[in-house]
Order: C-alpha cells, then sequence, then structure tokens
C-alpha cells in the first residue's frame, strides 16, 4: 500500500517534469518562463519533502528548525534584492 | 543504557531519536550553503547585462535524463526503507544496489557527457559567468551524490550486517541515508529548471 504511494508521487515528479521542459520551450517571456519553472520546482519539492522524507507527517520540532532556516533563507534572499536597490547608477552591471 | 543512547527510541523531549533530529539540523545547514549560492547565482544573473539561455550553452536532454534518473533513484530509496519496515532484507539489497547504480549512473553522464566534453572543447569556468556558477553548482551537488554513494553502498555492503543484531537501528539509518539522498534529488529539482532550461 506504501509502495504504491511513492510510485505515485515518482510518476508525478515524472510528469512535472515532462510539464517543465515543456513550458521552457514555449515562447511565453523570460519572466513569466521563470515563475512557472520555479513555480513547478517547488510543487515537486514540496512532493519530495512531503512524501519521500515524510515531513507531513514529522514533528512539531522539525517543523519548527525548517521553519527557522526558511526564515533564514528569505532574509538571505531578501537582502541581496534591497541591496540592489541601492547600487549608484551606471554600476548595477557587470561587464 | 545503549553506549550511544536514542538510536531506536525516541528522546522524551524531542520525540525523535537523535540521528533523525541530527540529519535535519545537518539538512538545514545544507538548505543554508546551497541557498547562498543560489543567491549568487540571482545577483550574478541580476548583475549581469547579458545572460544565455542554459539551452544555448548545456544539454536539455541529458539534463533530462539525469532529472528521471534522479526522480527514480528516489523512489529505489524509499523502497529500500519500506523493504526493512516490511523486514525484507532481499528486497531492501536489490533497491538500494538500483539506488547506487542510479547515482553511479547520474555521476557517469554528469562526468563523460557533460563535464569532459566541455573540458575538451575548451569551456571552462574561467571562461564566463554562466559557466562559473553551473559549475560550481553542479559541481557541489555531484560532490554530494558522491557522498551518498559512498554512504549507501556501505549500507548496501558491510554495513547490512547490523541488521541481523539490531534490525531496528538499521532500519533508521536507512531512513536517515534516504532523508540525506532525497535532499540531493531535491536540490537537483530546483537546479535543473535554473541552470538548463532558463
Amino acid at each position: 500500500m506504501k509502495s504504491k504511494k511513492y510510485l505515485i508521487v515518482g510518476l508525478s515528479l515524472l510528469l512535472l517534469t515532462a510539464m517543465t521542459v515543456t513550458v521552457s520551450r514555449l515562447n511565453i517571456g523570460i519572466a513569466f518562463a521563470i515563475l512557472i519553472a520555479l513555480l513547478i520546482a517547488t510543487f515537486k519539492g514540496s512532493l519530495v519533502a512531503s512524501f519521500f522524507m515524510h515531513l507531513a507527517s514529522e514533528r512539531k520540532v522539525i517543523h519548527i528548525l525548517l521553519l527557522s532556516t526558511l526564515f533564514l533563507f528569505i532574509v538571505l534572499m531578501g537582502l541581496i534584492l534591497f541591496g540592489r536597490l541601492n547600487v549608484y547608477e551606471g554600476m548595477s552591471h557587470v561587464p | 543504557m545503549d553506549a550511544i543512547p536514542y538510536t531506536i527510541t525516541p528522546r522524551e523531549d524531542t520525540g525523535l531519536y537523535n540521528a533523525r533530529l541530527g540529519i535535519w539540523l545537518f539538512l538545514s545547514s545544507e538548505v543554508m550553503l546551497f541557498g547562498a549560492l543560489f543567491a549568487t547565482y540571482v545577483i550574478l544573473r541580476l548583475g549581469a547585462l547579458d545572460w544565455p539561455r542554459g539551452a544555448s550553452l548545456l544539454s536539455v536532454p541529458l539534463g533530462t535524463f539525469n532529472t528521471v534518473v534522479l526522480i527514480a533513484s528516489s523512489v529505489t530509496m524509499v523502497f529500500a526503507w519500506v523493504s526493512l519496515k516490511e523486514g525484507n532484507l532481499g528486497k531492501y539489497r536489490l533497491t538500494m544496489g538500483l539506488t547506487i547504480l542510479l547515482a553511479l549512473l547520474f555521476m557517469a553522464v554528469k562526468l563523460f557527457l557533460e563535464y569532459l566534453p566541455k573540458f575538451r572543447h575548451h569551456h571552462y569556468p574561467s571562461e564566463n559567468t554562466f559557466l562559473a556558477i553551473y559549475f560550481t553548482l553542479t559541481g557541489l551537488h555531484a560532490l554530494h551524490v558522491l557522498g551518498g554513494v559512498v554512504v549507501n553502498a556501505y549500507f548496501w555492503g558491510p554495513g547490512a550486517k547490523m541488521w541481523h543484531v539490531e534490525p531496528e537501528r538499521f532500519t533508521n539509518r536507512i531512513e536517515i541515508a534516504g532523508l540525506y539522498w532525497h535532499f540531493v534529488d531535491l536540490v537537483w529539482i530546483f537546479l535543473f529548471p535554473i541552470l538548463y532550461l532558463l
């Protein structure tokens, strides 16, 4: 029974991989392509974490630990993005 | 009390056996390690006047193939753990063996069909920013795959002796190895579109 569940998750991951490749070949503009690809990757990642890594039924202490990590990761990315707002004119690109 | 406590029974305060908390702490540090490199990628990409589409420099079919291989290895890895839960060592050996073979296949494709042809055509990390971050991210990921192969091979071979004396503890060890292996798969799930497709 458990094996069947894991097999379905595995097949879903393969299907989503095919979808990622297909979407990347559509002419939808780079910004939209990045958004769609990251959304699919996040969904795939949450399938792996929830089912293969049993995060869905994991203890509260692990959820707190991972939420703290997520917070720090968001701070890291936020600092970078805010940093880009504070760049001198003409210095925003690497030659 | 055992020499090392809480290898099977959960601690009263965390509700987990120690290795399970330990691996999640380790994986959290890994999130920040790869997170810092993903952040580096964002800085480099936003700061570049021109950024190549991954498909113009990398092989999408090979990247897709390796994604399928890693997903398949995650499925066989979770089957290896389920086999032990069912008390079937033979099935464990088969599924864990498949996991190791799939990981080696991933490494072979990466090395012989991706890295070496690039080096032969003088495409090194020093050539441009894209290749620099490509080799850094995929190289670090490949090292993680290699680490997983070493650990899994040990548990497939000599490490499996523990099954005959402490089956529950051995099952827990495979669960921990599995958590690491699925994380390696998870990182690749993000690396593949970012580097090959966008």
